[in-house]
């Protein structure tokens, strides 16, 4: 922007018509614009995200606001890393994680591949297929709690209807061995599109000149699949799985909807245990700490991965 | 047709096109099931098998705007004759209208609360995004990211801060906190894209407005804007589904006067069980102007979802 032509030409206006022309001068429009955003993401995120560290060293109660507040140091952290339940909750929300990524980045995958085959009508068919992801997830996970409904459940009745059991004999959602199964489910139903969209611009990103050069190689369509489409579609996929990675590291609407975190805790994402300890249980230091657990984690194995990507894309 | 190495061929065309309608059908059925449910009978609805042809049915969509009581014959002859088509349909099951339900209000404060809050978050956006895609802004790198990471923290996590700064701001269960706290949560997206939409227009274009003798400010508004109105636009599109379909802060910090309707729609029961034909009948007027904004968005749908990230 330096050499710009603008620049050149400010720099022969004389000062005073320059300030009579320009009016305010750039750096102090660009902190009149950027200000309120920063100031307001500093009051809603980064202050309420220090007072909860603060808060996360204390033994204070929403509930009870009398009592003394202690300093506790990291008792609560200590608690919360050595809580078996708490580990019960990681592993649950590993089970949902690893199995709905891999889901989605297998169907997203392959729908994409299929639309890229640029079939008549594929646009319209991508914006319906799309539909699903954009409605609100607690009204829709609500909604397939109806679904899953043992007998009168559609859900029910369609897998009875394929495989001859009794759609009375099973709840997906109050079953311990289904539950985690059927939060996975609506979530594959739900973000697969995500994945696919993301995938197709990565398939469309490669040129065909590319293609046609194997084909005069008289590489095999299997081969040219493997050594062109998979890796030069891979930071699109990495991406995919980054963004579905965080996203569903946070999930609560859609689950809480579906199972509350029933039953048992089979179901309890830690986004849910953390609900239930700050906001039933009222214990405000202890799920602090859990919320500063919670962060460190996402952001941890979030810059880890942007790391690896990075070296994926130069390649 | 001229033979090509890339172009698929007629049978390939053919079988990923009934791949994907295919998929397509099958993901569209719960989405169909909810809106044909709002349409059905309180028996139609929990029927066995599930019934796909059915006598469409007004009950649930006024049972979701209505309170009902139970009343026993007496009253209702008391009553008199039903005067209006909603109440014949409400006294057939031996209940009579009490009064209107929550469903309105809640569903307008979904409208208040997202359209109020995609306002300021594309003014607040539109400026920082020019600014960071035309000036040199100190640590310019380093905002951005910090922008964007407010979007990676869980909302649980920042929720309990937030509930304690708002109860003593008396910010709690109001239009004006909920619009803030959704503008603050949407401003990482709409910074980002529309930066994306602002970098995309030709520098030059600002560069004659200014020889021509605008100041910065009229040739934002007068040459940056009106280029970039359909990045805007779709940036607008983006903040108000995200603000339209949030739950997990409106489940905690809302619970009478500004309850949107998503902590809502699954708290509707009936006076006997479930009542499934109102829920849907909720759910549908509140997605089916989502799938309309969808529709609309088509072509700016991925750009949206990934911040800007992937462009085509």
């Amino acid at each position: 922007m330096t050499d710009s032509h603008i620049d050149r030409v400010a720099a022969k206006t004389p000062d005073g018509v320059a300030r009579r022309i320009k009016g305010l001068s750039d750096r102090t429009i660009a902190w009149i614009f950027v200000a309120p955003t920063v100031f307001l993401l500093l009051a809603v995120n980064i202050f309420p995200l220090i007072w909860t560290i603060r808060l996360s060293f204390t033994n204070f109660r929403v509930n009870r606001p009398n009592n003394d507040v202690e300093w506790v140091g990291l008792r609560n952290y200590q608690r919360i890393l050595t809580d078996p339940d708490v580990w019960n909750t990681m592993q649950a929300t590993a089970h949902f994680l690893i199995w709905t990524i891999t889901l989605q980045v297998l169907i997203g995958f392959t729908l994409a591949y299929l639309i890229n085959k640029k079939f008549k009508g594929n646009d319209m068919w991508t914006t319906i297929i799309v539909f699903p992801m954009m409605l609100s997830p607690a009204v829709v996970g609500n909604f397939w709690t109806f679904l899953y409904q043992p007998q009168i459940g559609l859900f029910n009745y369609v897998v009875a209807f394929f495989t001859g059991a009794d759609p009375a004999s099973f709840s997906m959602i109050g079953d311990v061995h289904l539950a985690p199964w059927s939060i996975v489910i609506a979530d594959t139903w739900m973000w697969t599109p995500f994945v696919m969209l993301i995938c197709l611009a990565g398939l469309r990103s490669i040129p065909d000149s590319i293609y046609e050069a194997a084909e005069c190689d008289r590489a095999s369509k299997w081969r040219q699949f493997w050594t062109i489409t998979i890796p030069m579609a891979l930071p699109f996929l990495m991406l995919a799985v980054l963004f579905r990675g965080i996203e569903n590291f946070k999930m609560f609407d859609l689950v809480v909807q579906l199972t509350g975190g029933g039953p048992g805790n089979t179901t309890t994402l830690t986004s849910i245990d953390l609900k239930r300890e700050a906001f039933e249980k009222w214990r405000t230091g202890y799920s602090s700490a859990y919320a500063v657990i919670l962060f460190v984690t996402v952001f941890g194995l979030a810059s880890i991965y942007v790391k690896a990507l990075n070296k994926v894309k130069e390649r | 047709m001229s033979y090509s190495a890339t172009e698929p061929t007629r049978g390939t065309k053919w079988f990923a096109g009934i791949a994907v309608v295919l998929y397509a059908i099958i993901t569209l059925i719960p989405l169909l099931w909810i809106v044909a449910t709002g349409f059905k009978s309180p028996a139609d609805s929990i029927a066995y098998p599930p019934v796909v042809v059915f006598e469409p049915s007004l009950e649930g969509y006024v049972n979701l705007f209505t309170e009902r009581t139970r009343a026993t014959d007496d009253m209702l002859e008391a009553a008199g004759p039903a005067v209006t088509w909603y109440d014949e349909i409400t006294r057939n099951r031996g209940t009579i209208i009490s009064g209107p339900s929550r469903y309105g209000e809640r569903f307008l404060n979904s409208v208040i609360i997202g359209f109020g809050s995609t306002l300021l978050c594309m003014i607040l956006g539109t400026a920082a995004a020019y600014a960071f895609s035309r000036f040199k802004v100190p640590l310019k790198d380093d905002l951005l990211f910090f922008i964007l990471s407010t979007r990676m923290m869980p909302p649980i996590a920042v929720a309990i801060p937030i509930f304690l700064m708002f109860r003593n701001l008396g910010l709690n269960d109001t239009h004006l906190g909920m619009i803030l706290l959704y503008t603050a949560v949407n401003l990482s997206l709409s910074v980002w894209l529309l930066k994306g939409f602002i970098d995309e227009i030709p520098i030059e274009y600002e560069e004659a407005a200014l020889i021509d003798g605008y100041t910065r400010f009229q040739a934002f508004y007068k040459v940056v804007l009106p280029q970039a109105a359909t990045g805007i636009a779709s940036t607008a599109i983006f903040c108000l589904i995200f603000a339209w379909n949030e739950y997990a802060f409106a489940v905690l910090l809302t619970s009478g006067t500004a309850q949107t309707a998503p902590p809502f729609i699954p708290t509707i029961i009936g006076t006997s069980g479930k009542d499934w034909p109102a829920v849907a009948a909720g759910a549908t007027i509140f997605l089916v102007p989502v799938m309309v904004f969808t529709i609309l968005l088509r072509k700016h749908l991925l750009r949206g979802i990934t911040f800007g990230a992937v462009r085509k």
